[in-house]
């Protein structure tokens, strides 16, 4: 029914029979969209009069804001790191197959390139909200090339770099440029990352340290300068030693500052990592944990699905059941703490009213039912 | 108010038919000389909590489909807030759920709310009834009235609610619960029964009992609130209390075993023409045993208001 039109003529739809996550909890409410956003039904009804103008049954699933992959380096055959004749299209692709992972945005990730990948690639993706089409791109993470030579992982050792000019010289040389960047991975141990870290911390760049073999000095000065998470804990750094805990030790810091969070991700896919240590950092530091897929080229093609594929699948049920935390945890840790992470949670990562309507549809095994961007159904089992 | 004689029940035609079912099974058992006494109050004496909200739903429900509202004539209901109709709501939201009743013509009046803080507050009674009923049912947001503890002028407020009330018709049927104090609404001890509408003080217990919503602040607790007054209430055509809870009993006592007082305002009731109280059987325990048995001995006549009615 349409409402008094005191604030908008725009359709209303309320989601009914559902269970939202909010506040924490998994709650029996409805979900009302208006405008992409997320609307207040209370206000709604005392204010315009107003009710809904469509009813999706939800049939009793769970809605979760939907997720948000800040680790993803490619997928279906493509690769972020190549600068191929149709980097967009590329991009595009991969946007659009995660929507049945549930994923509404993502950060296409390159690993350790030359600088021509980077001034390519870097020129072609843009920041774009999700829809139709595919998930929404909040901008790149560079993982890398100022990471650590020990701590090369799969990255190609030849393209590693350092701050020999003094910092972000060395950067606007190697990246061309910073615009579309949403986050860059480097090894605070190398000399001259103080400047770098607080340079791109200023610019509203999420700095994440990994790659590296920082002892937990080094790790704890780079958080005060800025930095904010750490790439994929335990893999490419130091392991916990109990007198220096290395990287590991941000979890528990006490020279964290007071207002700050440092984010961890992880790759829960009980290969990465040992599903008692993943357990480990989640009690540890629960609020900080970041579920992420670091999904490669192979993810999703037909060989490689059972391994790879099925890892971006499982991650969510596997998540809820190695970690032993609940399934609102589990949520949280693919929503609301990536949107933390990056400072978005005004619009991402939440069902709070005025929020994106990013929604994902699960079932009680977290199985991805429906993805929603913008209050749109972007994708159906 | 309206009073009814005997002859006025079986020949007017807006009379419910519950009541002239009523009637009809008073008249087999009560001899003409004592059918006055059917119009002063019915005490519904039940087992706990849910059975009265059950109760009182189920009561509700029937009123509403024997009236047999319609886009030109709505059920008006008065309504309160609180713990004691909680149960009552839920019964309701699970009738509409099952398709036994709408709220598509019903209007509502609620009886009150704070002064001073915002609609949106988790404990404003606009959220209380947005969460507890309206969010549940198919009424229109316009057909509901909740004073406005926020208006720029509040003693118009109170007017215009009052002209809103008449303008809708009156109410057919206003549900309250009572205070431990005895109050109706947010008519304290002391308030005038010819009150009407009007912005009201909290005493100082009120305050104290209300801290509890507030995270235990007291400087949080609004001092302010709009009521309907006691003779707002009284203009119903009918009235319904429901009292639970043994820290009610007092209050029982004192507004249908005492004499009618303004230091107890429910006890107004006593003088209005079709007055029911549903309470549970601690609500009781202060009244004398010969009031109870008499009202329990009652209760398979008025159980018939509940049962359900045949379909149309």
């Amino acid at each position: 029914m349409p409402t008094n039109k005191s604030v908008s003529k725009a359709p209303i739809t309320q989601f009914v029979n559902c269970r939202i996550l909010r506040d924490h909890k998994l709650q029996r409410e409805d979900l009302w969209v208006r405008e992409g956003r997320i609307l207040d039904p209370e206000k709604l009804f005392f204010d315009e009069e107003g009710y809904a103008d469509q009813r999706v049954d939800c049939e009793g699933l769970i809605i979760a804001p939907g997720f948000i992959d800040v680790q993803i380096n490619g997928g279906y055959g493509i690769d972020f790191s190549q600068a191929t004749s149709n980097v967009r299209g590329g991009v595009a692709l991969v946007a659009k197959k995660i929507l049945e992972h549930g994923v509404t945005s993502f950060l296409p990730t390159l690993v350790t390139s030359p600088p021509n990948i980077y001034h390519k690639v870097l020129s072609e993706v843009k920041v774009h909200s999700g829809g139709v089409e595919g998930a929404g791109v909040l901008g790149c993470h560079l993982e890398g090339p100022f990471i650590s030579l020990e701590k090369k992982g799969a990255h190609p050792e030849q393209y590693l770099r350092s701050f020999q000019s003094g910092g972000m010289l060395d950067l606007i040389e190697t990246y061309g440029t910073l615009d579309n960047v949403a986050m860059v991975t480097l090894a605070p141990e190398l000399p001259n990352s103080e400047k770098v870290v607080r340079e791109l911390a200023q610019r509203g760049i999420t700095v994440s340290l990994g790659h590296s073999v920082a002892n937990l000095s080094q790790a704890e000065e780079a958080v005060q300068n800025g930095a904010s998470f750490i790439t994929h804990l335990f893999n490419a750094m130091l392991p916990f030693h109990h007198r220096d805990p290395g990287i590991v030790g941000l979890l528990t810091s006490d020279q964290v500052p007071q207002d700050r969070t440092v984010f961890y991700g992880m790759i829960a896919d009980g290969i990465h990592t040992n599903s008692a240590a993943l357990r480990i950092a989640h009690r540890a530091h629960p609020t900080g944990l970041v579920l992420v897929t670091d999904a490669i080229t192979a993810m999703g093609l037909p060989p490689g699905r059972h391994t790879l594929g099925q890892q971006v699948i499982e991650i969510q049920g596997l998540h809820a059941y190695v970690a032993g935390c609940s399934v609102e945890q589990a949520l949280e840790a693919a929503s609301l703490h990536p949107a933390q992470l990056l400072g978005i949670t005004r619009c991402k990562g939440t069902l709070d009213y005025g929020a994106d309507a990013d929604l994902v549809l699960l079932d009680d095994a977290i199985n991805v039912r429906a993805t929603y961007i913008a209050g749109q159904e972007v994708w159906r089992k | 108010m309206y009073y009814y004689t005997l002859q006025e029940d079986l020949i007017n035609p807006n009379q419910h038919t519950a009541f002239q079912s009523e009637n009809n099974a008073f008249a087999r058992i009560c001899p003409a000389p004592f059918r006055a006494c059917m119009r002063t109050m019915k005490l519904i004496i039940l087992n706990d909590y849910d059975q009265v909200g059950e109760w009182a739903a189920k009561y509700i429900r029937n009123k509403i489909i024997n009236f047999n509202p319609g886009p030109d004539r709505f059920f008006i209901l008065g309504l309160p807030t609180g713990g004691t109709p909680l149960g009552c709501y839920k019964k309701l939201i699970e009738f509409y759920k099952k398709g036994e009743i709408s709220f598509k013509y019903v209007k509502t009046f609620n009886m009150d709310e704070y002064v001073g803080i915002p609609r949106n507050h988790p404990e404003s009674y606009h959220s209380f009834m947005w969460n507890n009923l309206f969010k549940h049912i198919d009424i229109k947001s316009e057909n509901t009235h909740i004073l406005d503890g926020n208006a720029a002028n509040l003693v118009e407020e109170c007017d215009s609610f009052e002209k809103e009330i008449k303008a809708a018709g009156g109410i057919d049927l206003f549900v309250g619960g009572i205070g431990p104090d005895g109050h109706i609404a947010f008519n304290e001890p002391g308030s005038s029964l010819l009150s009407r509408t009007r912005v009201k003080t909290l005493a100082q217990d009120t305050i104290l009992a209300n801290a509890r919503f507030f995270d235990g602040d007291l400087s949080k607790v609004p001092t302010m609130a709009l009521t309907v007054g006691v003779a707002t209430v009284m203009d119903a055509r009918e009235v319904m209390i429901l009292i639970t809870g043994v820290h009610k009993a007092f209050a029982l006592y004192k507004a249908i075993e005492e004499g009618v007082n303004h230091m107890w305002t429910v006890s107004a009731f006593q003088q209005h023409p079709q007055t029911v109280f549903v309470c549970d059987e601690d609500a009781t325990l202060e009244l004398r045993v010969k009031t109870v048995k008499y009202f329990r001995g009652m209760m398979h006549v008025h159980n018939k208001l509940v049962d359900p009615l045949p379909p149309k």
